[in-house]
């Protein structure tokens, strides 16, 4: 490492800290892409299995080049702009929704050292960050000048506001454990207490004090990223593909996969919150990635799984769920993790 | 010219840039896009100021939620600008007189010395949370005026509630809490019943 540094410095110079910043970035979003790209293969794969068939299976053994196929693809097609779109909006709309799916993961810990920028308040940025996100489908919606693309952003719109307030009220209750509003310091937090004592970490995590705040904080998740049965703004049976529906080509491409970067993103968030990110399950085994990557692993699954099981909701119900079942279910919650922890029960000292 | 004050310049000039085009823009969507680019720089500017809670928190309220809605409302309107630039002439005095009054308000305000703080005092050591600093502040000191001011939202709230609600709708609707408790037999009946043969 020493040496590399050395190295870097005798070729750049002064701007070597500049340069090392940027080869840690391409470093996130380089393997990012790739999880993207075989998220879609997982996702085909997963969900044929599910539903007896096969899935992918004729490009490379198990269909594995499936997704660069279909990346070459979409790179070689024509982008189509309607005659009468917005042209700056129309191309500016899919940069804002994969800008704040790559800027979020600035702040994701790996482990307790392997992170980009360890900043205090990194909970806060990533809520900032991620609320951003939603521009990419109002803009994309009304700068298409197209009568299903605008009525599935305005759908997604009103969606992803409301269950940000659930989400947010969530992440609350989170901070108030672990005093803190650092990532790696809600980590170190998960671990400590009678249950870590004893050597069964998977029990001080997050997810068994707070379990209301971790289902609400799983389902909002799934709606915010517009996924089944949440998948409204896209519903193919009644807006055809909604927001994105005059994409095509790569624009297109840059909506699925700013789509599949906020999965993976809110499974990171949700195992570093409520899992005990890279914390190992029993105490007699060590911490690595490899914990916080089987837990990312196994919410995808989750995702993946929800598409293939549920049925969309109707707009109405989704409403409902969002302001009259889970924000009383998360303002109740508050007050009960409020009086838990100033009552001698406080298991998070 | 240190880095800093480079990222000082460069952030200004946009914030500049993005207001003047707030108040320029034909399309209303433009000028409200430009609006949120210009909270956004602006907390950049907060952010280089050490004040990273309140950068954070103008970008999540402002750019994450209150301008979602604002321009959710801007596209379904209907806005004509030539309508709305009618008479600019006749309201620029009173719209001049205004502005000069707020700048006046803010040299006063920023000239004073009571909002004088040394360049020393104002540099945060590292691992001071900004966060943790307002929170204790705001719960302790301030406790009453914070109070104060989330029952005039709370009000606020109720009052758009109020002005807003028309009563109830006589149009048809559904109680979601009967169709969630329907089962199967509620609404099909298999009857058990001979074969017919003709």
């Amino acid at each position: 490492m020493d040496a590399l540094m050395s190295f870097g410095q005798g070729i750049f110079g002064g701007a070597w800290p500049a340069v090392w910043t940027l080869l840690k970035i391409v470093l996130i979003v380089a393997p990012l892409m790739l999880s993207v790209a075989y998220l879609t293969w997982a996702e085909r794969k997963v969900i044929g299995y599910m539903q007896v068939r096969i899935g992918p299976n004729r490009v490379g053994p198990w269909g594995l080049i499936q997704p660069i196929a279909d990346g070459l693809k979409l790179l070689l097609k024509e982008i189509i702009v309607p005659g009468k779109a917005n042209k700056a909006i129309f191309v500016i709309a899919p940069m804002l929704a994969i800008a704040p799916a790559l800027a979020a993961w600035a702040v994701v810990p790996f482990t307790d050292t392997l992170v980009l920028a360890n900043i205090d308040a990194s909970l806060l940025y990533i809520m900032a960050i991620t609320s951003m996100g939603v521009y990419g489908v109002i803009l994309s919606g009304w700068a298409s000048n197209s009568k299903y693309a605008f009525l599935g952003a305005m759908r997604s719109a009103a969606q992803m506001v409301s269950y940000e307030i659930s989400m947010g009220f969530s992440l609350i209750c989170i901070l108030m454990v672990s005093n803190s509003l650092n990532l790696v310091d809600i980590v170190n937090v998960q671990n400590q207490g009678r249950f870590a004592d004893m050597g069964l970490n998977f029990l001080s995590w997050n997810w068994l004090p707070l379990l209301p705040m971790f289902i609400v904080y799983l389902i909002s998740g799934t709606a915010e990223l517009n996924r089944a049965p949440f998948d409204v703004a896209e519903g193919e049976s009644e807006i055809v593909a909604g927001f994105h529906v005059e994409y095509s080509g790569m624009a297109f491409a840059v909506f699925f996969l700013a789509e599949y970067a906020n999965m993976i993103l809110v499974a990171a968030l949700t195992s570093l919150m409520f899992l005990g990110g890279w914390a190992s399950p029993v105490g007699f085994l060590p911490d690595g990635i490899v914990w916080l990557l089987a837990k990312m692993s196994f919410i995808l699954l989750l995702f993946l799984w929800f598409r293939a099981t549920f049925p969309r909701y109707r707009y109405d119900q989704l409403m409902r769920l969002g302001w009259k079942v889970f924000l009383p279910i998360c303002l109740i919650w508050l007050v009960v993790v409020g009086v838990w922890m100033m009552s001698p029960l406080n298991i998070w000292k | 010219m240190d880095i800093q004050t480079a990222v000082f310049y460069f952030l200004s000039a946009i914030l500049i840039f993005a207001s003047l085009r707030v108040i320029t823009a034909r399309n209303p969507i433009h000028a409200a896009l430009h609006l949120i680019l210009a909270f956004f720089t602006c907390g950049g500017i907060w952010a280089l100021l050490q004040a990273e809670f309140l950068a954070i928190a103008l970008i999540l309220v402002y750019v994450g939620a209150v301008m979602v809605l604002f321009l959710f409302v801007v596209m379904m309107l209907d806005i004509n600008i030539d309508k709305i630039r009618q008479g600019f002439w006749n309201y620029l005095p009173l719209g001049a007189l205004v502005g000069m009054l707020m700048v006046m308000e803010m040299g006063l305000v920023l000239g004073s010395k009571y909002f004088q703080v040394a360049a020393a005092d104002a540099m945060v050591p590292a691992g001071v949370s900004n966060t943790k600093e307002i929170g204790a502040l705001m719960f302790s000191e301030y406790v009453y005026p914070f109070e104060l001011a989330s029952i005039v939202l709370l009000v606020g709230m109720i009052a758009a509630i109020v002005l807003t609600y028309r009563g109830p709708k006589k149009s048809k609707y559904t109680n979601p809490n009967q169709q969630v408790f329907v089962k199967a037999k509620d609404r099909m009946r298999v009857l058990q019943m001979p074969v017919e043969k003709d």
